[in-house]
């Protein structure tokens, strides 16, 4: 039977790498993600969790040991956040292009200077061209239910790519809800033991990692963004196979009350909570629409999505300096360009560094999205 | 490996290049070491290394040392290049590539892996790396793998200088050599600080095994990477690899050039086991460093002065390690 438990954002995370039975987890301090590590830390020294555990010196580092485990064959599993995210930059691609489908949390965190360890997504953001997926939560349950689903997707057969679950720093990791914890007998039914097609093995010794000079560098990336595209049909397939088995039903992208919406509202992560409130108590004709799935891309279901509303404002905790703004704005202009959904559209730059989201915040998007303008607005900003 | 034992003729020709300088009376427990070596050629012909290259012997004689059971990660760097260009490569074990500055910290996750699936047992891990790979930017992850007392052997190959990408300085660079970020003019002599000292970093890090070799002593090579995999927990290896084009030398002279080398003590062969340390090679009468220095380019502009005073650090780092 599953068991209900009332527990932190980062708890949830360290259950379901419980669940998945990773074998090898390399990690270092970060807030705030450390609970995340202490948790499993305690996990394996009770035995709960049969694993190696390499409290690596560095992010790079810790990377840098999921690479060499993950290629040995192990499931691995790493944790991270903002500044260790960014030391990790050059790993992250290493890690895709080997395809090595490799696990990440990230609590997520703004990025220095000024140093600041409270939460926006400026860190994961930062990073969604190196070739992992991504997958952005609003509850605990969600981030429990994402990390399983994350190795299913990861692993499978033609995606092969690495995967990070986003939760929001603080938000979600210092934060408690009730979170229903499945069975292991029915993880282990749902997600089978990681058996990789290749791996570094003396028996069958193979070269991984080799220069591909520009007579051959160039369909090795065309693969991996087939492994994308592959992906994107997985997620589906995965999300329908975890709801039927745990009740649970997730998608690509989440949709509420959107039947009938005149306004969509767009995010990722936790501040979908708030904005559901404020649409609970609005007159307008407001929906949201939670990106869950940010890499790959859920471009035929935000189009399908906003066919019919005339409005839409992109709130995110995020921003392109230079090009002044948010990067889920400029790429969901892009996918619309090519389409006949062109609603007056508006993006709504908030939280960036833990500026607290309010509701009035909402309220105030939701007005000024309606006026006929493209515009950028920062809320929250003194 | 087999050879004759022991005519005349090959007594002599064996006696030219004896890294021993053995007596004949005791050249037979020498015949059987080189008996002791093996035939598997796990490094294979046909890769892109320069002719003469040091570093490329090391790599041959370090897996005929460790075998078949072995695995491999590398930093990038000369080998990695020359070695792994796609769809060929030149490894006949499983062998990995993950970026410049982590060899280390890959092998670490490689031994975690073999530990999680149980799957260690009689399997080696390597971790190889360049002198800028291990000393320099390489450095912190090579601390934090040995520092955590993983079971794994460290090879650096050391040729003093980032040859990869066109002979710039490394930390391993000796003092007073021309590379090209550190050429000499009017206000410099060359590389102005002295070699930094790698084996010692490691004995602080209390490694199991640490050891200094090079590769025109083969034997003693093959010797200490066999004893480095076979004790249990972290060892490191650093070699010397002549580079003919970075030192500026003759291709055939690579094994000639690192006799010279540890024959005028400014590389000197030992290992550390237990704190203790033994010198596994003394040259009976160290020759004059001169006549190392001036078969290489990158030396050639030294002045007298400047000879003396690397004869005279030789000098101190002899008293130091054999005190």
């Amino acid at each position: 039977m599953p068991r209900r438990d009332v527990i932190h954002g980062s708890r949830a995370l360290a259950e379901a790498v419980k669940l998945c039975d990773v074998k090898v987890i390399a990690a270092y301090p970060i807030t705030p993600q450390t609970h995340i590590v202490e948790d499993i830390a305690k996990f394996v020294a009770n035995g709960e969790l049969k694993a190696e555990y390499i409290k690596v010196e560095s992010e790079h580092s810790a990377m840098s040991a999921c690479i060499g485990s993950s290629a040995t064959g192990a499931r691995t599993f790493t944790a991270t956040s903002s500044q260790g995210l960014a030391l990790m930059y050059e790993m992250l691609f290493v890690a895709s292009g080997l395809r090595l489908p490799i696990v990440m949390a990230n609590a997520n965190r703004a990025m220095s200077a000024p140093i600041n360890i409270w939460n926006d997504q400026q860190d994961t953001i930062s990073v969604r061209d190196c070739g992992w997926l991504q997958f952005y939560c609003e509850t605990n349950q969600e981030v429990l239910d994402y990390t399983i689903q994350a190795f299913k997707i990861s692993e499978s057969k033609g995606v092969y790519l690495p995967s990070i679950v986003c939760l929001d720093g603080y938000v979600l990791t210092h934060t408690i809800e009730p979170v229903e914890i499945p069975d292991k007998e029915a993880v282990e039914e749902f997600l089978p033991p990681y058996s990789p097609p290749f791996f570094l093995d003396p028996k069958e010794p193979m070269t991984l990692g080799p220069l591909g000079d520009p007579s051959v560098y160039m369909e090795f990336r065309k693969e991996q963004e087939k492994g994308m595209e592959k992906a994107y049909e997985i997620i589906k397939k995965v999300n329908k196979e975890f709801g039927e088995q745990f009740g649970r039903n997730y998608g690509m992208i989440e949709e509420y009350n959107m039947e009938n919406a005149e306004i969509a509202l767009i995010t990722l992560g936790s501040v979908a909570g708030t904005i559901k409130d404020v649409i609970d108590e609005s007159k307008e004709k407001v929906g949201l629409i939670k990106i869950r799935t940010f890499r790959p891309f859920p471009k035929e279901d935000l189009i399908k999505a906003l066919k019919d509303v005339s409005s839409v404002a992109v709130i995110e905790k995020d921003i392109s300096i230079g090009l002044g703004e948010g990067a889920v704005f400029s790429e969901l202009k892009g996918i619309l360009y090519a389409t006949n959904v062109h609603p007056n559209i508006i993006n709504a730059i908030v939280g960036l560094g833990g500026r607290d989201v309010t509701k009035e915040h909402i309220a105030k998007i939701i007005k000024e999205c309606k006026k006929p303008k493209q515009e950028v607005i920062w809320v929250g900003l003194k | 490996m087999r050879v004759a034992l022991i005519d005349v003729p090959s007594y002599v020709r064996c006696r030219q290049v004896c890294e021993a300088s053995l007596t004949a009376t005791r050249c037979w427990k020498f015949a059987r070491r080189v008996e002791k070596v093996s035939d598997e050629e796990l490094f294979a012909w046909g890769h892109k290394a320069c002719a003469g290259c040091g570093a490329a012997i090391a790599m041959r004689l370090m897996l005929k040392a460790t075998g078949r059971n072995t695995i491999a990660a590398q930093s990038t760097g000369c080998m990695e290049v020359v070695s792994s260009q796609y769809p060929e490569t030149a490894w006949r074990i499983p062998w990995i590539h993950v970026a410049f500055e982590n060899a280390a910290a890959v092998a670490s996750g490689i031994e975690a892996a073999l530990k999680a699936l149980g799957k260690k047992e009689g399997v080696n891990v390597l971790a190889i790396g360049g002198d800028g790979g291990t000393v320099d930017i390489g450095l912190q992850a090579l601390s934090g793998a040995v520092e955590r007392g993983h079971d794994f052997t460290y090879i650096c190959y050391d040729n003093e200088a980032y040859m990869n990408t066109g002979v710039q300085r490394s930390g391993a660079t000796p003092y007073g050599a021309s590379t090209t970020t550190s050429p000499p003019g009017a206000l410099s002599i060359g590389n102005e600080t002295p070699k930094k000292d790698m084996p010692a970093i490691m004995v602080a890090h209390r490694a199991k095994y640490v050891a200094t070799a090079c590769v025109s002593f083969p034997l003693d090579f093959i010797e200490k990477v066999k004893k480095a995999v076979s004790i249990k927990g972290p060892a490191y290896i650093h070699v010397l690899t002549p580079c003919p084009i970075g030192w500026g030398f003759p291709s055939e002279k690579t094994i000639e050039v690192g006799r010279l080398a540890v024959d005028t003590g400014m590389w000197a062969l030992y290992e550390v086991e237990n704190g203790e340390t033994r010198i596994t090679y003394k040259p009976n009468q160290r020759k004059p460093v001169k006549e190392y220095l001036k078969m290489q380019k990158r030396f050639k502009h030294l002045s007298e002065e400047e000879i003396e005073k690397i004869d005279q650090d030789i000098e101190e780092r002899w008293k130091r390690l054999v005190s």
